[in-house]
């Protein structure tokens, strides 16, 4: 399915959010989640389902004043 | 000792990690400033490039505190949900938190700022709101649960140090317990100096040392002021008189008309 990643448009196999982000490239990072703006712990992640369409949000630790 | 949220902390400077020339010497300026607390913030990492890992263990490397802050965000919601997201990456319940309110001055909305500080206070977050002097959001912003309050001295990155004299002395003099640090838009060591003279705990800088052409000297200069502002403060500054008053003793002036 397609899925908004970060604003850009993905193609994802995985169901769940634990498996799509493994298959983006984020597998032992540090990051936090939302899914169509709701923040997605990660101890959700395995139980959270995505379908087509949705927008994910991946952040990271980053320079900031 | 400067106390923030049960904390104690030797240094009164809070310390921005954007816009340095490079990692290198962010690292450097922050061991010669002495600052004990970075601010940080959450961005959008790419899978193939992960920047934000390498960031992330830079910082932990310098074994300082972390205070995550909720940068650009103009909405109650954005804020709540950027602070909830920061809790878990950095571990920790501060937030220092922003609601923008105007793109121009990046003054911050001080009313979604009181909202937005009574949802995540009673969540168990520990907010450092970035705000205006205004006395009155003040009041709320504690009322709501706040034990900082951070008012701006002039707009972020503006360098024009503490732009309403009058109001930050108001606050300071209304607010005597609370620990107050003068945030946004310190340019200059004299700047932060003046605030801790004034009787502020703390001063949170970025662009100031960051941009600085030598940004590690530049940090070194700042944490020798608010050294010279605190002692100022306890040694009790002499007051201000409109008229002069000669320091040399008058009696025994000799007569040479």
């Amino acid at each position: 399915m397609r899925i908004l990643v970060n604003g850009a448009s993905r193609e994802v196999r995985a169901a769940d959010l634990s498996g799509a982000l493994e298959e983006l490239g984020y597998g032992g990072a540090v990051v936090a989640t939302a899914v169509n703006g709701e923040f997605v712990p990660a101890t959700d992640r395995p139980a959270a389902r995505l379908t087509e369409g949705d927008r994910l949000e991946v952040l990271a630790p980053m320079q900031g004043g | 000792m400067l106390r923030l949220y049960e904390v104690d902390l030797s240094s009164r400077l809070l310390l921005g990690t954007a816009r340095y020339p490079s990692p290198a010497i962010l690292t450097e300026a922050v061991k010669a400033s002495g600052a004990q607390v970075v601010t940080v913030s959450l961005r959008r990492e790419s899978g193939g490039e992960r920047a934000g890992q390498g960031f992330w263990s830079l910082i932990r490397g310098l074994g300082v505190r972390v205070l995550p802050n909720t940068a650009g965000c103009h909405s109650v919601k954005e804020a709540v949900t950027t602070a909830h997201m920061g809790r878990e990456v950095f571990n920790t319940s501060w937030v220092k938190l922003e609601v923008i309110g105007e793109d121009e001055t990046l003054q911050p909305d001080v009313f979604g700022l009181v909202d937005a500080a009574r949802i995540l206070c009673k969540e168990g977050f520990e907010v450092f709101p970035y705000t205006t002097e205004d006395l009155i959001v003040a009041e709320r912003l504690l009322e709501a649960g706040c034990r900082v309050l951070m008012p701006w001295g002039s707009p972020i990155g503006s360098g024009r140090g503490l732009n309403n004299l009058f109001g930050l002395q108001t606050l300071r003099a209304r607010f005597p317990e609370v620990p107050l640090v003068v945030d946004a838009g310190i340019g200059l060591p004299s700047h932060a100096a003046q605030a801790l003279e004034l009787g502020f705990d703390a001063v949170l800088i970025n662009t100031a040392v960051s941009q600085a052409r030598d940004p590690v000297g530049m940090a070194g200069a700042f944490a020798q002021a608010l050294a010279a502002g605190r002692a100022a403060y306890e040694a009790g500054p002499m007051e201000p008189r409109d008229l002069a008053a000669p320091s040399t003793p008058l009696i025994g002036t000799a007569f040479l008309a």
